[in-house]
């Protein structure tokens, strides 16, 4: 069995002389949760219609499951696109049951697993309003359902998060996280870097239509490390010997960035001697500073 | 609607009407004449009853009439060669009572003059008889049936309108729905389960079954409201005096054919014209953006419908068989023609061939305009780049 659920290789999409993707890679493992980040107009949309055949790419292929993407794996795949809408004067169990019926499901089966996801989503009360009577919030919860009622192998989110108040915003992550654990692959994009670093095993960066990082989370902030530490003494120490350099300095609150050939065992020693540790953390670069550093570093 | 419409359009036939039947009142009109010609010949009726006065108390009458029990006073002068008629009133009488009261005197005097010329009441009566001319149509078979311009002229306009009302509208109505979707920005959740053109031929062919509904019912229920109507207010019997009465007429006209040419230009027409309505649509983000597009699309269309007319006073003309061959405007002028029953075969098989190929190439077009601007936000467009769209790779 193919360990990628989705494979896009060097897709390119062109309108006129600009190129909103330029031989763009994706490799999504499956049973993982994929972050697609980038800035605004990126591609990342561009990329996601394309994997939902809204859009068809100019050249390269697209995957799914080893196989070319085609009409059959549509109930396969469910997506939340970004520009959400519901249609206003229709009723919301009425409309959930038409689109989860688009995807492939019977109306008995829709109409049970719909009934599930509104309670856990704290929606039920709201199956016969009209969608213009929801909030944001609300409609969004039930478009979230709408997404996931049909069980798809691949869910793709585009920013999944907006719009939402911290409360809802756990109660989706909690909701993609289980997905994850029953084996759905999950694609999402968003500027919300700590949702990212919360979730993601994996991430890829897009701008101006090429992918500058790709990989594991882990590989990346790696990659980024500059053995920098933040430590906190119990009273203040003035100065380091030269394999140290003291970056910043707040009364007993140092940065200090290890040069090369030394490491953090010398200087935990070092400062042993001089002082009590109260914390000592390595200051591992966030995704949102590589975020920043990749972008406008280009 | 669907219920209402045909309510508010029938009351808005019938409550005139009642209320004129009831608000009759028979107005008290006071007569003076010196002699009796006039006033012993002028008769009483729904709207006015007359009653008589001596000379010598009008100017007595004229100082009180405000609380006089009459509502005109009709004074004839003496004069034989030209009599003179004046009414006084408190307040303008009204057309009714004014007309009743002229008729009157203008039969009166016209009896009295052919009487002085000594013609006959009778002969003269005998020679305003109206003429009325049997048509009697001949067709191929040498047989003869009863023909009638009236119920052709009839049955083809109400055809034409009906089939230029139904475009307007529920293209308009499928444009609205394409605009909604995209402004909700459902269509985006649609279209990653459908493909655009099974998005907007669905929306087609769903507003056209609402519009049959509508129409259905509308015709029904104008129907038997209408029935109704004259069943209890005008005392009629005969519930169905109004089929029985056009069927009589409808005679040579062969209904059927009528009936089948009517359900597929309707459906062509319509197929044509909301494709195109459903390219506009999506092509806009508001509904007021769509004039500039609107307007070219439905000139053939208002062109037709003003064209029914002259069409009508020459059925097989050049004119006639051209614009029933152009797909823009047969749906309506076809109609028009055909109760005139000079349409020939090959006419018919054109023009309803060329109505199909357009209207299959009109979809096809449409749906590539529609396939790009359903995702398309926020741009301006022309005619110039809906046409780029087209060649879109799909």
């Amino acid at each position: 069995m193919e360990n990628h659920i989705l494979k896009a290789n060097k897709i390119v999409k062109q309108y006129g002389d600009y190129f909103a993707l330029n031989n763009v890679d994706l490799s999504i493992p499956r049973g993982s949760v994929f972050g697609l980040l980038g800035p605004n107009g990126a591609g990342k949309t561009t990329l996601m219609r394309i994997i939902n055949q809204i859009i068809a790419a100019d050249s390269g292929e697209v995957l799914f499951n080893g196989s070319p993407l085609n009409r059959k794996h549509i109930s396969q795949i469910g997506y939340l696109p970004e520009e959400r809408g519901l249609y206003k004067k229709m009723k919301v169990g009425e409309q959930s049951l038409y689109l989860a019926q688009l995807k492939g499901m019977n109306r008995f089966e829709a109409t049970n697993k719909l009934k599930y996801w509104f309670e856990k989503l704290e929606i039920q009360s709201w199956w016969n309003k009209r969608i213009e009577e929801l909030s944001k919030g609300m409609a969004q919860k039930v478009q979230f359902a709408v997404t996931v009622i049909h069980n798809p192998d691949l869910l793709i989110f585009d920013e999944p998060f907006s719009g939402f108040d911290p409360v809802n915003t756990a109660l989706i992550r909690n909701e993609i996280l289980k997905l994850k654990k029953q084996g759905t692959s999950i694609i999402f994009s968003t500027h919300r870097m700590e949702s990212v670093e919360e979730i993601c095993d994996e991430i890829s960066l897009i701008n101006n239509g090429e992918t500058l990082l790709q990989g594991e989370i882990i590989n990346i902030k790696n990659n980024f490390r500059n053995n920098i530490f933040s430590i906190e003494m119990k009273t203040e120490i003035d100065n380091l010997s030269e394999k140290f350099t003291i970056l910043n300095k707040k009364e007993n609150i140092l940065e200090i960035k290890i040069q090369e050939g030394s490491n953090s065992k010398e200087l935990i020693n070092e400062l042993l001697q001089k002082s009590d540790i109260i914390s000592f953390n390595e200051k591992i670069p966030s995704l949102e500073d590589i975020f920043i550093k990749t972008v406008s570093g280009e | 609607m669907t219920i209402l419409g045909p309510i508010l359009i029938a009351a808005l036939f019938i409550v005139p009407t009642y209320l004129s039947m009831q608000g009759l009142e028979t107005q008290q009109i006071v007569v003076s004449e010196k002699g009796n010609f006039f006033s012993e010949k002028l008769e009483d009726n729904e709207l006015v009853q007359f009653s008589k006065i001596p000379e010598m108390e009008i100017e007595r009458l004229k100082k009180n009439f405000g609380s006089s029990p009459y509502y005109a006073l009709l004074i004839i002068s003496d004069s034989n060669s030209q009599n003179r008629f004046t009414i006084y009133s408190a307040q303008h009488i009204s057309l009714s009572v004014k007309n009743n009261i002229e008729s009157q005197i203008s039969k009166i005097n016209e009896r009295k003059k052919l009487e002085e010329a000594d013609i006959d009441i009778e002969i003269l009566n005998s020679l305003f008889s109206e003429i009325e001319i049997m048509s009697v149509i001949i067709d191929e078979q040498g047989d003869e049936s009863k023909g009638s311009s009236e119920m052709s002229s009839a049955i083809g306009f109400i055809t034409a309108f009906l089939i230029y009302l139904f475009i307007f509208m529920y293209g308009s109505m499928v444009m609205r729905g394409v605009i909604e979707e995209k402004t909700s920005r459902i269509v985006e959740v649609i279209i990653s389960s459908v493909r655009p053109f099974q998005l907007m031929m669905g929306k087609i062919v769903g507003v056209a079954l609402v519009g049959l509904t509508q129409f259905v019912l509308w015709i029904l229920l104008t129907y038997s409201i209408a029935s109704l109507f004259e069943v209890v207010f005008m005392n009629s019997n005969n519930q169905s005096e109004i089929i029985t009465g056009i069927l009589s007429s409808v005679g040579q006209i062969n209904l059927s054919s009528i009936v089948i040419s009517f359900l597929f230009y309707f459906i062509g027409g319509y197929l044509l014209y909301s494709s195109l309505f459903a390219a506009i649509g999506s092509a806009v983000d508001t509904e007021s953006d769509t004039q500039q597009f609107v307007l070219p699309i439905t000139i053939p269309l208002i062109l037709s419908l003003v064209m029914i007319e002259p069409i009508m006073n020459n059925p097989d003309g050049t004119l006639a068989i051209w614009l029933s061959i152009i797909p823009f405007s047969s749906p309506i002028i076809m109609m028009v023609r055909l109760p005139f029953g000079g349409v020939e075969n090959w006419e018919i098989i054109i023009s309803a061939t060329v109505l199909i190929c357009t209207f299959l190439s009109t979809t096809y077009i449409a749906s590539k305009i529609y396939r790009v601007g359903i995702l398309m936000y926020g741009k301006k467009s022309s005619f110039k780049e809906l046409i780029k769209w087209i060649s879109y790779k799909d």
